[in-house]
């Protein structure tokens, strides 16, 4: 089975989504990374969508709701590097991916999470 | 208006859906769209495909690549054998979904076409129709 790979980076999970996922693997990968979240006891999630040549509603609600579940576990999402072509239909399509931050790449997503937890301190 | 090419897909699984985007995109590329173009009738067509499937209880594409100089299209006629929609104007409504989904889906795929069309009836089908222009 195919299965999307969550890296751990210090107290930070890693996921980047490189394969037009069917909707099963989308639902997996929400699953596993509730799993993760709480296994490593994460603080941020960040989410590299920028190999992702569509996301549509399905997509858009999975990440809403790992977001709200990280949330719940008290752990930030960050999703990072949302292509301009993927960001404009969104907006078309009535998608706001609402409680999402986002960044422009990983490096500058990773900075947010910090900045969050060292203002939380 | 001349048809350039003309291709049938099932719509039966997941993987289905995946290989409607793909197909799509092949279309969307050949006619020369630009990459918002296509990225826009692509997620439409991602759309449409899911609710074939999930409400339609599967069913099958058309994806034909029109010319009609100076304009180059795509068009996609998703089709099912599923229970209709008894009001179709509710379904189109933003935030009106009669399953767990977000109700985007139709309305978000009429956005992003610049031709939409929806034809049901209860008890026998449904068939939408979008098409996109360069
Ligand atoms: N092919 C179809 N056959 C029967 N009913 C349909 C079909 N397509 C859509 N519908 C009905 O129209 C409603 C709205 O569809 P729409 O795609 O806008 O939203 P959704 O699928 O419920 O959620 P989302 O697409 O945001 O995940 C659906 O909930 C369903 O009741
Ligand atoms: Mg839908």
């Amino acid at each position: 089975m195919e299965k999307i790979p969550i890296l751990k980076m210090g107290r930070f999970l890693l996921v980047t989504i490189q394969v037009d996922m069917h909707d099963q693997l989308a639902m997996q990968l929400q699953e596993n990374l509730t799993d993760r979240i709480v296994a490593v006891r994460a603080r941020g999630v960040l989410i590299d969508i920028s190999s992702l040549e569509v996301v549509d509603s399905f997509i858009g609600r999975m990440i809403s709701n790992i977001a709200a579940m990280a949330r719940v576990l008290d752990a930030e999402t960050v999703v990072v590097g949302i292509q301009p072509a993927v960001a404009i239909t969104l907006v078309e399509l009535g998608l706001s991916l609402e409680g999402v931050r986002t960044a422009l790449d990983v490096d500058r997503g990773m900075a947010m999470l910090q900045q969050q937890l060292a203002g939380q301190r | 208006m001349a048809v350039v090419h003309r291709s049938v897909l099932p719509i039966r699984s997941q993987e289905d859906i995946v290989r409607v985007r793909q197909a799509t995109r092949e279309s969307a590329v050949a006619q020369g769209f630009s990459l918002v173009d296509q990225t826009k009738i692509v997620t439409a067509a991602s759309e449409l495909a899911r609710n074939t499937l999930d409400y339609g209880g599967g069913g099958e594409v058309e994806i034909t690549r029109l010319s009609d100089p100076p304009r180059r299209g795509v068009r996609l006629v998703f089709t099912d054998k599923g229970p209709g929609i008894a009001d179709v104007g509710q379904a189109l409504a933003d935030g009106f979904t009669s399953g767990r989904g977000l109700g985007l889906g139709l309305g978000g795929a009429r956005r992003l076409s610049n031709e939409f069309s929806i034809e049901s009836r209860v008890g026998e089908g449904t068939q939408v129709t979008i098409a996109r222009w360069r």
